[in-house]
């Protein structure tokens, strides 16, 4: 929803309005010093200008009171705003005791939230409106961050270190999400969605599973929901290898033996993608362990099973022995 | 027609340092300062097509929001590369080993540099990082990011990292030896008569940077030095997996990379120093606290470098220290603001391209420098960090402050350099050109920022699209900003007006010299008796004895 | 090179040149300190951060080999001062004499790290896939330069250190690329130092240096002594804190 001002984002935390408060404080004094200084120098660059070619200016070493002033004027200034962003800095910093807490896993290039009832999401985070909410933030692999606009919030999430970031949601409604700590190659895409919601809402929310009947359909939209598809490019151009077709055919390993890509392989394949690397890839898929149910496992295996009859890609299928990935220094 | 000073000066000289020996031995092998200033020259412009080129990929593949031109690994690669260029070969050596290396020399008096030979060297330094790093660039190219951060560039990274961080470290050598050459210079090789406070501002400005270059320098050098380890030999120093600590990569690297931006403004800062008194015709107003200034930024700018980390979870006491020092440094650059334009006041002002340049910078150094304002706060910094804000925070200080000093300091001087003038009208369209194009391309970004826009993005959300189109226009404007002085001004070296010893005149010493300037600088050692950019003293220049401005009288102190 | 005396182009006096020379030797040892500096810092703050496991590596270290190295370098700085002197004073036979020590106290130098460094090797103490901070303990026979009496102190210590950190290997190669990243730096500096030196040799032996102008005798002393300092401070850093015998 565009807010009114086209220059800010939407106002939702508790934070925004300082933060906007803040900067418009320390945009006006800066206009107010660029005007200043450009009509000084405009007005100076006219009517000093020079009216023969052997003319010269006067001779002015200068003037120690005006150094002293626009020393010191600025100086408090500055100190001003130090003071005010301190403050709001400081309140961010420090969570207060009643939060309800989410833990944050990012790795490239996903987002995994758990509520704390253990309800999990993917790239989704739904929250309750007007309570203190606490992100707990740990990183799989490199250094990525958790980003809000409209809140007016952000925190690195850092491997090997956990951490945590506070706000209060004020508004309903949904808000974009960013990675905002560069990444790899889908930093961009690595975002979502903050949906706040009325208590109420939110608690029937937290209560129901929800699901699809059709397991294929189900299975399709975990497929893209679980960011699959980031890898698992249909013409075989990805990170990982291509889906179609694969059911039931053999597959060729990095160790030179083959298997036949059965339910079973690809339930492992979910859970502990390491333990098969298909010849020609890196070892780079991350496992959903504790990520997925059962059921969610029986749908994304109907799913590809789906994928038999799509057109298998001449390099880049999991089934025929696919080209040599290039190692990079 | 510019209000200058007619100099009837019909041919060059017989025996300049151009014509002094030919051949490509002479140039390659050379020891004089300012032809080594011309083969930085020719190197550095090679690097800005570079990092231009792959700024123009960034734009293009920017107007749409799904990315149509590039694929994400390729958008990655092309906005790394795009810094690591700009910054490393570009921005950082550009005045001082270009305008520095000519003209230190010649501004106090000497014959050449304390150790020309290992200004040669660094030249030679600088190529060979700079191969390796083009290295990196053509065998697939490099996607970390300028900033190298880790794990991402040691361990997950699947490009030409190793050639990338060797060629940086190798690089930074050339810097590092450039410093100390000035230094040693500045101190022992002074004129007689040439007193510290006698030095023109673009000798302080560079004594200054040395300081930076050399205490700096070899930090990033460590650090890219063990990032290089952990990635080719899987040392854990960075990696969280072998129990190293990546904010500990961090504060190493922006150890330099901080006070490295004041490598890259304080040259340009004191070209504007020499250009407004020379086009007002006046004295610099507060010469002892511009230089005080300099020297301040120099200190206190290695104080700061945590403000790039205050969302990284670091302890709140550290991000407040950092905070306040930020503001601190932001002080001495307003006093030289407010100085410079105090210069106009009461000079005889023209409007040559050098000054356009010079208003040029006041307007977007003043705007890129309180833009560091929002950052610098740390309850600003929170939204705005790792924004489009910050892209257009640091371009409006590299490229509209830098690059503008470097285009007016290489107009004013380019007489001097070349013995001839370039074409004045087509100068003054051009800088105009650049400021539009500059301002177009770049004020957008601001709004994008505070909208919540994340930079290094190679696709985005729809709703960031109109600015970032404006952002793409405005960019091919200031291409050809950039494109027709690089024409014009090679034009001229061969064909421009001769320009005689003093076209402007300027008071510095490099202008009693003929133009081109011989070898040898100075045929009788000079013996310095006047104050810097003192006009009325100076019956040389051929202008007015008085001014017809004496506003106040002339004041004893300071 | 030049000959005796002459003066460069670029400066005006002998004096004016001298001066130069020594500040610029000045300055680019200032960018050392901090080259060497960043390497320290990252050092000490992981020394902080993984106290068992650095322990346990200085433990590994050779105390012996260390401090000889350590008086090495010291009489090394001592005959270089000497050939400095020698060159003040216009001693011409003497200077190619206290070159020659200084670079035969070199050559033990790296000799004596040679010895430690192919024992690490052997140890399986390199950062590397083969890296085991318990190989001796766990393999006595394939670590027969340590006495029985050390390696059972050893063993001793590093039960200790595993209690306090679970991941101490890991942590105990950390501690180790510190190692080999500083004494390796320094002993490159060492060998440009040597370098150095032979090129000095070449001249005092031709008779170049005189009291009027031995620049190059003095400034090569200034970087062999600062190569010297930065071993003082490795030395207590990497073997002496934390000994527990």
């Amino acid at each position: 929803m565009p807010s009114p001002l086209p220059f800010f984002p939407e106002q939702a935390s508790s934070f925004a309005g300082h933060v906007d408060a803040l900067f418009s404080y320390i945009l006006v004094t800066s206009i107010f010093f660029t005007v200043l200084v450009t009509l000084l120098t405009l007005f100076a660059a006219f009517r000093f200008r020079r009216k023969s070619a052997s003319e010269i200016g006067a001779e002015i070493h200068g003037n120690t009171a005006l150094e002293i002033g626009w020393t010191l004027i600025p100086l408090i200034l500055a100190l001003g705003m130090f003071a005010w962003g301190a403050v709001i800095y400081v309140h961010y910093r420090t969570a207060p005791k009643d939060t309800l807490d989410i833990y944050v896993v990012g790795k490239q290039w996903m987002w995994k939230l758990q509520q704390p009832t253990g309800r999990k999401e993917i790239n989704e985070l739904h929250i309750p409106v007007n309570r203190n909410i606490k992100l707990i933030l740990g990183s799989e692999d490199v250094i990525h961050n958790f980003y809000v606009p409209a809140f007016r919030v952000k925190m690195d999430v850092v491997p090997g270190r956990y951490n945590t970031m506070w706000f209060r949601p004020t508004k309903v409604g949904k808000y974009h999400f960013f990675c905002s700590q560069y990444c790899g190659t889908n930093h961009a895409v690595m975002g979502g969605w903050v949906t706040v919601m009325d208590p109420a809402e939110y608690a029937a929310w937290l209560a129901d599973e929800g699901g699809d009947v059709n397991p294929v359909s189900a299975g399709e939209k975990l497929f893209t929901q679980l960011a699959c598809t980031t890898c698992h490019v249909p013409n075989g151009t990805g990170r990982g290898p291509s889906l179609n077709g694969v059911y039931g055919a053999h597959v060729l390993l990095a160790d030179g033996s083959t298997v036949t890509a059965d339910e079973s392989y690809i339930r492992e394949s979910i859970l502990q993608p390491k333990a098969k690397i298909v010849a020609g890839y890196q070892p780079v898929m991350p496992t959903f362990q504790g990520l997925v149910s059962e059921e969610q496992i029986l749908n994304l295996t109907a799913y590809i099973k789906s994928l038999q009859t799509q057109p298998v890609p001449a390099k880049g299928a999991g089934v025929a022995p696919a080209s040599s990935g290039k190692k990079s220094l | 027609m510019s209000i200058t000073a007619a100099v009837p000066a019909k041919t060059l000289p017989q025996h300049h340092y151009l014509n002094a020996t030919y051949g490509i031995r002479s140039w390659l092998l050379t020891v004089d300062h300012k032809r080594i200033a011309l083969l930085y020259l020719a190197s550095v412009t090679f690097f800005f097509f570079i990092g231009g080129f792959f700024a123009m990929m960034i734009r293009l593949h920017l107007l749409t929001p799904s990315g149509y031109l590039l694929s994400a690994d390729t958008y990655n690669r092309m906005f790394t590369m795009h810094g690591v260029a700009m910054i490393f070969f570009f921005l950082i050596p550009s005045i001082p080993a270009v305008l520095g290396n000519f003209f230190i020399p010649l501004m106090i008096g000497a014959k050449d540099l304390a150790f020309p030979k290992i200004n040669l060297l660094s030249w030679y330094i600088y190529v060979i990082g700079g191969a390796f790093t083009l290295y990196s660039m053509i065998s697939g190219g490099l996607d970390t990011g300028w900033t190298f951060y880790t794990p991402l560039s040691t361990v997950y990274s699947n490009s030409a990292v190793a050639p990338a961080v060797i060629g940086v470290f190798i690089t930074g050598f050339s810097s590092i030896l450039t410093g100390l050459n000035f230094l040693v210079t500045i101190h022992t090789m002074r004129a007689p008569g040439m007193t510290w406070f006698r030095l023109p501002m673009f000798v302080w400005a560079h004594y200054a940077t040395s300081i930076v270059m050399i205490l700096g320098t070899p930090v990033i050098a460590i650090t890219l030095a063990l990032a290089g380890m952990e990635r080719l030999f899987g040392l854990g120093f960075f990696n969280p997996a072998m129990g190293g600590d990546p904010i500990l990569f961090q504060h190493l690297f922006w150890f330099y990379s901080h006070p490295a931006v004041y490598i890259m403004i304080l040259p340009a800062m004191g070209v504007i120093s020499e250009l407004i008194p020379t086009f007002a015709r006046k004295q610099l107003f507060g010469y002892h606290f511009v230089a005080a200034a300099s020297l301040a930024i120099a200190v206190i700018g290695f104080l700061v470098w945590a403000h790039h980390m205050f969302v990284t979870g670091q302890s709140t006491y550290a991000a407040l220290a950092f905070s306040f020092l930020t503001f601190l440094v932001a002080i001495p650059s307003a006093v030289k603001t407010f100085n410079w334009v105090a210069t106009l006041y009461g000079g005889s002002i023209s409007f040559d391209t050098p000054m356009l340049y010079a208003f040029g910078f006041l307007g977007l150094f003043l705007i890129g420098g309180l833009t560091g304002l929002f950052l610098g706060c740390l309850g600003t910094d929170i939204h705005i960090h790792d924004t489009y804000f910050v892209v257009a925070h640091f371009h409006y200080i590299m490229v509209g402050g830098a690059v503008m000093g470097y285009l007016g300091g290489l107009h004013f001087w380019w007489p001097k350099m070349t013995g001839r003038m370039y074409p004045e009208w087509l100068a003054r369209v051009s800088a105009l050109i650049l400021f539009v194009g500059f301002n177009l391309t770049f004020f957008p970004q601001f709004l994008l920022g505070y909208l919540g826009m994340p930079r290094r993005y190679h696709v985005y959300p729809p709703e960031f699209q109109v600015y970032n189109v404006m952002s793409t226009a405005g960019a091919s404007i200031l291409a050809i900003g950039y494109l027709l002085p690089m024409i014009y001004l090679t034009w001229s070296a061969f064909y421009g007006r001769v320009a005689g010893d003093n076209p402007w005149p300027a008071t510095g010493l490099e202008w009693k010299t003929q133009s081109p300037p011989l070898t040898e600088n100075f045929e009788v050692t000079p013996i310095v008796t006047w104050e810097p950019y003192d006009f009325h003293h100076r019956p040389d220049l051929g202008l007015d004895p008085v001014s017809t401005h004496e506003i106040m009288p002339a004041h004893g102190d300071d | 090179m030049h000959r005796t005396g002459e003066l460069y182009g670029q400066f005006k006096t002998l004096e004016q040149q001298k001066e130069s020379a020594s500040l610029g030797m000045w300055i680019f040892l200032i960018t050392e300190v901090m080259f060497f500096g960043g390497i320290m810092l990252a050092y000490a703050l992981n020394r902080h951060v993984y106290f068992p496991a650095f322990a346990a590596g200085s433990n590994t270290l050779s105390l012996k080999l260390g401090g000889f190295n350590t008086v090495v370098l010291l009489a090394s700085s001592f005959t270089m001062a000497m050939a400095v002197w020698s060159s003040q004073v216009g001693k011409k036979t003497l200077i190619p004499i206290f070159l020659l020590l200084t670079i035969t106290l070199g050559f033990v130098f790296f000799g004596v790290k040679y010895v430690e460094y192919s024992q690490k090797f052997h140890h399986h103490l390199v950062p590397g896939k083969k890296f085991d901070i318990f190989f001796c303990v766990n393999n006595p026979a394939s670590c027969p330069d340590v006495a029985p009496d050390e390696l059972m102190e050893e063993a001793k210590l590093l039960d200790e250190a595993k209690a306090a950190d679970p991941d101490l290997n890991s942590h105990a190669q950390l501690y180790y690329s510190a190692y080999f990243g500083m004494t390796g730096l320094h002993a490159l500096h060492m060998v440009i130092g040597a370098g150095l030196l032979f090129w000095l040799l070449k001249g005092s032996l031709a008779g170049r240096f005189t009291p009027q102008w031995n620049t190059p005798v003095d400034i090569v002393g200034l970087y062999w002594h600062f190569v010297d300092i930065v071993w003082i401070y490795l030395f207590p850093l990497l073997y002496l804190i934390d000994r527990h015998k």
